[in-house]
C-alpha cells in the first residue's frame, strides 16, 4: 500500500493553496456562507456574484475538469481534481457548482453522445455554465423509481410535465438534467430516460423554497409541455436510470465533508484557545476523536477516489463515503454548539455571535447532509446489499 | 497511492488465513484460554518453522528481513484467528526492543534464537498504576558497581509467566522529567528475588504481576544507554500499538463476515434476516467501522514502514478501533442473537478479545488525550 502524495501533487496543492489566498482572502471567509456547505444557493446578490466569480477563475485555471479524458480538456487526474475540492472546502472558498462538475460531467463522459459532450463540457469547465439535478418528486424520494414526471415523443422533441422537488440551486441554474418516464407501460425503473433541459425552456416554472436556515436554496420546479430537442436524450430511451445509478455513485463520491470538518474543528479549537475558556475534559476528548474520524473520513474518501482512478466506479465505497462524511459533519456541529454553549446558538450579525455565527448556521445546515443526495437509510442499503451481499425483499 | 497489498503481502496473508484455519481452531482458542500455559508448543514450533517470529527480523540474524507492514499483515490474521500465544508479546514487544536497543552482541545472542521461536520474551513495562506513560514507570534499578538492583512491582506483564527474558523498564535516576532516567534491562525471569503470578483476565489472555525484590541485573544487560530508555520504548510502543490495531482489524473484519453469513441464512417471519432493514443497517455500520478502521491501521503501518512521523496517526487508529471493534462484537451478538451469548459460540471469544485489546497499550482516553496534546 502507499498513502503517500507524488511530489507534482504535493507541489499542486501549494499552487491552488496560493492561488485560493490570492483570490479569497481569508477575511472574506467569513462573510460568505459558501462551500462549507453543499447547498451553496441559499447565496443571493454579492455572494452569488462572488461565487460565479471565483468558478470562472477555477475554470480559467483548467481546474473544474482536471478529473476529465485529454481529449476534453482534462488531465485524466481525479488525485488533482480532489485536491482542489479539498482545498475549495477547506478554505470555505465559493466557486465549485458540484452538480455541474462532479456530478454531471463524469455521466456525461461515460455515457453522453459525442455532440452533446461538445456542447456542454466546455461551459462546465470554464466555470460558466450551472446545473441542477431534477431527480425528486413530491411522491417520489428515496424511492425514486416511482417518479411520475411525463416525457412524450412529438417529432423531434420530448415534451415533459409533471413536477420535480428539492432541486438544489434550480433558481440559479442554466440547465438541468431530468429523469422522466417516457414508457409507462414498462416496470418502474425501466421505462426511464435522462434529459438535459436548458432552464429557459417555456413552460418551466422555478419555485424557490426557504430552508430551514432561512435561504432559498431549494426549489421546486414545474413542468408544463416543456419541449426538449432528441438530441437532448442522454444514453437511449428508456436507458435513463442506469445513467442516473452512475451519476448517483459520482455524486456519492464527490460529496466529501471531511475539509470543512477538519476547518471547523480547528477555528473551534483556535477560538477555545483564544479565549481561554477551560474546555471540557470530555468535550477535550470529543474533539480529538473527532480530529480522527477526519483523517479516517480523508481515506475512506480517497479509497473511492483511487478505485475509479483505477476505472472502476465505487458503488458501496462510494456509499460509504457519503454516509461517514454527512454524518461526521453532523456530529462535528453538534460539538462545536456543546462547546460554545449558549453563545452557540447565536445567530451571524447578532452581538456575541462566536466564529461569525458559523456553528448556528453549520448545526442546522449539516441536518440536510444525511438527507441530500441520497438519504443515510438509502447509503446504508447501498452497502448492505451491493457491499455485504445481503438479500433484498 | 495505491491501496492494495503487494502480490507478496497477498501471499503471505492467504497463507496465514489457510495455515491458522487449518492449525488453530476456535476449539484449541477455548482451551488454551483455560490452559495455564496458554500455547500449544507443537502450533508454535510450526509457526516457527513458517518463519513467522523473524518476519521482521533482519536477515543476518536468521530472520526473513520483511516490512512492519508485512508483519502487520500477518498479525491481522492473528487477530482474525484469535491465536493465544506468546507471539506478540516475543516479536512485537521483545522482538522490537531488541532490535531497537539492542547492542550487536545482546542482538547476536537473541534474535537468531527468537526468529527460530526458541526464545520467549516480553517487556515488563506496566505497573499498578497500569500507565503506559513514562510517569508509570516507578520500579527502581540501583546501580551497584557494574550491576543493578531492581525493586518494584509490574503489573499486566503479558506472557511473563513463559518467558525465557524479560525486558524491564525500571528508573535509574529521578529528574523532573519523568521521561529522562529510564533504563531498559534485560533480565532472567529465574534469577533470585523474581515472583511470577499469572492473573485470571476476561479473555484468558495471559497478564502476569511480577514482583522484582532486590533482583540483580548484570550492567552487561542492560539495553540501549543509560537512562534513555524511554525514547525506545516511545517507537517500540508506536508500532505495538499499530501491530495491537491490525490485530483487532483481523477481528472485526471476521466477526463482520461470520455475522452477514448467518444473516444470510436465518429465517425469521419467512425471510432471511439478512433481508430486513434494521439488520442490513447494524451490518452496513459494521462493513463502515471495519473499512475506516482498516483504512487508518493502514495508514499508520505505512508510516511507520517508511520511517515518517506517525505519533498522531497511530492514536487516531487506536482510538478509534478501540470503540469500535467493541460495537462490531456487540453487533455480531446482536445480531446472532442468543447463541451468541453462549460459552460455545465464537463470536464471545472476539467480544471479550475486543475489550482487553481495547485496554491494552493504551485505552480510548489515552490516545485521544495524545491526539489532544498533538493538536493544541
Amino acid at each position: 500500500m502507499d498513502f503517500g502524495f507524488s511530489q507534482q501533487e504535493e507541489s499542486f496543492r501549494k499552487e491552488v493553496r496560493e492561488f485560493i489566498q490570492k483570490e479569497f482572502p481569508s477575511e472574506l471567509r467569513w462573510h460568505f456562507r459558501v462551500t462549507f456547505a453543499p447547498s451553496i444557493h441559499g447565496l443571493d446578490g454579492e455572494a452569488w456574484q462572488l461565487m460565479r466569480t471565483m468558478s470562472r477563475k477555477l475554470g480559467a485555471k483548467g481546474w473544474l475538469s482536471l478529473s476529465w479524458p485529454k481529449e476534453y480538456g482534462g488531465q485524466n487526474s481525479l488525485f488533482l481534481q480532489n485536491i482542489v475540492y479539498e482545498e475549495v472546502l477547506y478554505h470555505n472558498c465559493p466557486g465549485i457548482n458540484h452538480i455541474g462538475v462532479t456530478f454531471l460531467a463524469p455521466t456525461l463522459i461515460h455515457f453522453g453522445s459525442e455532440e452533446q459532450k461538445k456542447a456542454h463540457l466546455p461551459g462546465i469547465a470554464r466555470g460558466e455554465v450551472y446545473w441542477c439535478e431534477l431527480l425528486s418528486e413530491p411522491d417520489s424520494g428515496s424511492d425514486l423509481a416511482s417518479l411520475r414526471t411525463r416525457a412524450t415523443e412529438e417529432g423531434d422533441y420530448y415534451v415533459i410535465n409533471g413536477q420535480k422537488t428539492w432541486t438544489s440551486g434550480a433558481h440559479l441554474s442554466d440547465w438541468g438534467f431530468v429523469l422522466a418516464r417516457t414508457d409507462p407501460d414498462l416496470t418502474r425503473h425501466r421505462g426511464l430516460s435522462y434529459f438535459l433541459v436548458d432552464m429557459k425552456t417555456p413552460g418551466i416554472t422555478v419555485k424557490p423554497l426557504l430552508n430551514m436556515l432561512g435561504e432559498y436554496d431549494f426549489a421546486e420546479v414545474f413542468f408544463d409541455d416543456v419541449r426538449v430537442p432528441k438530441e437532448n436524450l442522454v444514453g437511449g430511451k428508456n436507458r435513463g436510470w442506469y445513467v442516473t445509478m452512475a451519476t448517483l455513485d459520482f455524486e456519492r463520491a464527490a460529496l466529501m465533508f471531511y475539509p470543512s470538518v477538519r476547518a471547523y474543528l480547528e477555528h473551534l479549537l483556535e477560538y477555545v484557545k483564544q479565549t481561554h475558556k477551560p474546555l471540557d475534559p470530555v468535550l477535550r476528548n470529543r474533539l480529538a476523536e473527532l480530529f480522527a474520524e477526519c483523517e479516517m473520513a480523508r481515506w475512506i474518501h480517497y479509497r473511492a477516489i483511487w478505485m475509479m482512478e483505477k476505472g472502476s466506479i465505487p458503488t458501496y465505497e462510494a456509499a460509504i463515503d457519503k454516509l461517514y462524511n454527512s454524518e461526521l459533519a453532523q456530529r462535528a456541529a453538534e460539538l462545536g454548539m456543546q462547546v460554545l454553549g449558549e453563545y452557540g446558538g447565536l445567530l451571524p450579525g447578532s452581538r456575541f455571535a462566536c466564529l461569525n455565527g458559523w456553528p448556528s448556521f453549520y448545526y442546522l445546515d449539516t441536518v440536510s447532509y444525511s438527507i441530500l443526495a441520497g438519504t443515510s437509510e438509502i447509503d446504508r442499503n447501498v452497502i448492505a446489499v451491493r457491499g455485504l451481499g445481503l438479500p433484498t425483499q | 497511492m495505491d491501496f492494495n497489498l503487494t502480490e507478496e503481502q497477498e501471499m503471505l496473508r492467504k497463507t496465514a488465513r489457510d495455515f491458522l484455519t487449518t492449525n488453530c481452531p476456535k476449539s484449541l482458542v477455548r482451551e488454551m484460554a483455560k490452559d495455564e500455559k496458554g500455547y500449544p508448543l507443537q502450533l508454535w514450533q510450526k509457526m516457527g518453522e513458517m518463519g513467522w517470529m523473524g518476519v521482521i527480523i533482519p536477515e543476518e540474524y536468521g530472520g526473513a528481513g520483511a516490512s512492519f507492514f508485512d508483519l502487520v499483515v500477518l498479525l491481522e490474521e492473528m487477530g482474525r484467528a484469535c491465536l493465544p500465544g506468546p507471539f506478540f508479546s516475543t516479536v512485537v514487544l521483545g522482538g522490537l526492543t531488541i532490535l531497537e536497543a539492542g547492542s550487536e552482541e545482546q542482538k547476536k545472542e537473541t534474535l537468531p534464537k527468537l526468529a527460530e521461536g526458541k526464545l520467549l520474551l516480553t517487556l515488563a513495562l506496566t505497573e499498578p498504576s497500569a500507565l503506559y506513560t513514562a510517569e508509570g514507570i516507578q520500579t527502581k534499578a540501583t546501580q551497584m558497581g557494574k550491576d543493578f538492583l531492581i525493586q518494584g512491582i509490574k503489573l499486566f506483564v503479558p506472557d511473563a509467566h513463559i518467558s525465557d527474558n524479560l525486558i524491564c523498564a525500571a528508573r535509574t535516576r529521578e529528574t523532573e522529567i519523568p521521561e529522562d532516567g529510564i533504563t531498559l534491562f534485560l533480565v532472567d525471569p529465574k534469577s533470585p528475588g523474581i515472583s511470577c503470578t499469572l492473573l485470571k483476565t476476561i479473555a484468558g489472555d495471559k497478564k502476569c504481576e511480577v514482583i522484582f525484590d532486590n533482583v540483580n541485573a548484570p550492567g552487561r544487560n542492560v539495553l540501549g544507554n543509560l537512562h534513555e530508555g524511554w525514547p525506545i520504548l516511545d517507537k517500540v510502543l508506536e508500532k505495538a500499538v499499530v501491530a495491537q490495531c491490525a490485530e483487532m482489524v483481523g477481528g472485526a473484519r471476521q466477526v463482520l463476515e461470520m455475522t452477514v453469513k448467518y444473516a444470510k441464512q436465518r429465517m425469521a417471519f419467512g425471510h432471511p434476516i439478512g433481508s430486513f432493514q434494521a439488520i442490513q443497517h447494524y451490518c452496513a455500520n459494521m462493513l463502515v467501522d471495519v473499512d475506516g478502521c482498516s483504512l487508518l491501521t493502514y495508514h499508520a503501518a505505512w508510516r511507520l514502514s517508511e520511517g515518517l512521523p506517525a505519533a498522531q496517526e497511530v492514536a487516531m487508529a487506536k482510538s478509534l478501533i478501540n470503540e469500535r471493534f467493541k460495537r462490531i462484537a456487540a453487533s455480531g451478538i446482536q445480531i446472532h442473537g442468543a447463541i451468541g451469548f453462549t460459552e460455545e459460540h465464537d463470536l464471545p471469544l472476539y467480544f471479550k478479545r475486543a475489550k482487553a485489546w481495547e485496554m491494552n497499550l493504551g485505552d480510548t482516553s489515552f490516545h485521544l488525550d495524545k491526539i489532544a496534546k498533538s493538536i493544541e
